[in-house]
């Protein structure tokens, strides 16, 4: 298979995860203290590196029809969860996933903290903000790399999107020195949902022993049928509400902002 | 103990999210599809789009009415 899409699936999942760490790192160095901030990154970072050097070489053992079955029911579920969210978002049931506030609310905790020092570090708080922030965040890179790039045979590929995800977000943070408001996130999160929930389609089905009319090709079909699904319901949803995009509302049922969100 | 029930709910909200109910149907459809296949010897490549389209109809009714 072409590794184009591929590498633009990684790409627009990784970038998401990006902007959300990004986000987090932004709010902790800029009210906090830069260098507790970079000190808990880069722990996270190692840690991120010794569960890739431990996972990765491990799944390259499993038989790939059982991977492909277990890799696409998880891409499955969780792409169909991001199109929920997107929909929802998107017709105004749910409340725009909103980086501004979501720095805002990271600064204004931030600075209610106080300052102590541990372990060599000046900034206990700043440490485990950026910390966490970066390790959980990047543990859904490294999911999504790992799956994708395992299950095509072609990490090199999935490695590529994740990598220049994240380099075109960082160099863009450092640019803007605010959060990235202005990405389109719901969008993104709207295709990013068609892209992980076509291929958890494909290879969930194919480990559980299909065979795919056309193969490989059958992705190719899958990917529009899955958008035009998603755009379906969204049309159904904002005709039924009565709503436009641009004015989201919390509705009562809406669920928290989970780390997927 | 409470560091096990961080990561186990981390890890729930992950993979499973808001509704549990879609993670469900995808598991159940993949057995069937599997079923099908193995046992039936029917190429049902069609069966998981099929259920995963309605449960997120479902899912979404759920969610907004």
């Amino acid at each position: 298979m072409n590794s184009l899409p591929l590498i633009l699936t990684v790409f627009f999942a990784c970038a998401v995860e990006a902007t959300e760490a990004l986000t987090i790192v932004l709010a902790s160095g800029l009210t906090r203290e830069w260098r507790s901030t970079f000190q808990g990154m880069a722990v996270a970072l190692v840690v991120l590196a010794i569960v890739v050097a431990a996972v990765g070489p491990a799944l390259t053992l499993v038989p790939l029809g059982a991977l492909r079955l277990v890799v696409g029911a998880l891409l499955a579920i969780f792409g169909v969860q991001w199109l929920r969210k997107a929909i929802l978002r998107a017709t105004g049931h749910k409340s725009l996933h909103d980086e501004a506030s979501a720095y805002l609310r990271e600064v204004a905790a931030a600075k209610a903290a106080t300052v102590t020092s541990r372990r060599g570090v000046n900034d206990w708080y700043a440490f485990t903000l950026s910390f966490k922030g970066v390790l959980l965040e990047g543990l859904e890179v490294v999911f999504i790399v790992i799956t994708f790039g395992d299950n095509q045979r072609n990490l090199g590929a999935a490695v590529i999107g994740a990598a220049a995800a994240v380099i075109v977000i960082t160099l863009t943070g450092i640019a803007v020195r605010a959060p990235l408001a202005r990405v389109p996130e719901n969008a993104m999160k709207f295709a990013v949902g068609i892209m992980l929930t076509s291929f958890g389609l494909f290879w969930g089905a194919e480990g559980a022993g299909v065979s795919w009319p056309g193969h490989d090709a059958a992705l190719l079909g899958l990917v529009p049928v899955v958008a035009l699904v998603s755009l379906g319901y969204t049309v159904m949803l904002r005709q039924r509400r009565g709503t436009t995009p641009a004015t989201p509302v919390a509705h009562p049922s809406a669920e928290s902002e989970g780390v997927t969100s | 103990m409470k560091r096990l029930k961080t990561i186990g709910a981390f890890w729930y909200d992950f993979v499973v999210g808001d509704d549990w109910r879609v993670a469900a149907v995808v598991v159940l459809a993949l057995a069937l599809t599997a079923l099908l296949v193995h046992v039936a010897g029917v190429n049902a490549w069609w069966l998981l789009p099929v259920c995963v389209f309605a449960a997120l109809g479902w899912s979404l009714h759920r969610a907004t009415r």
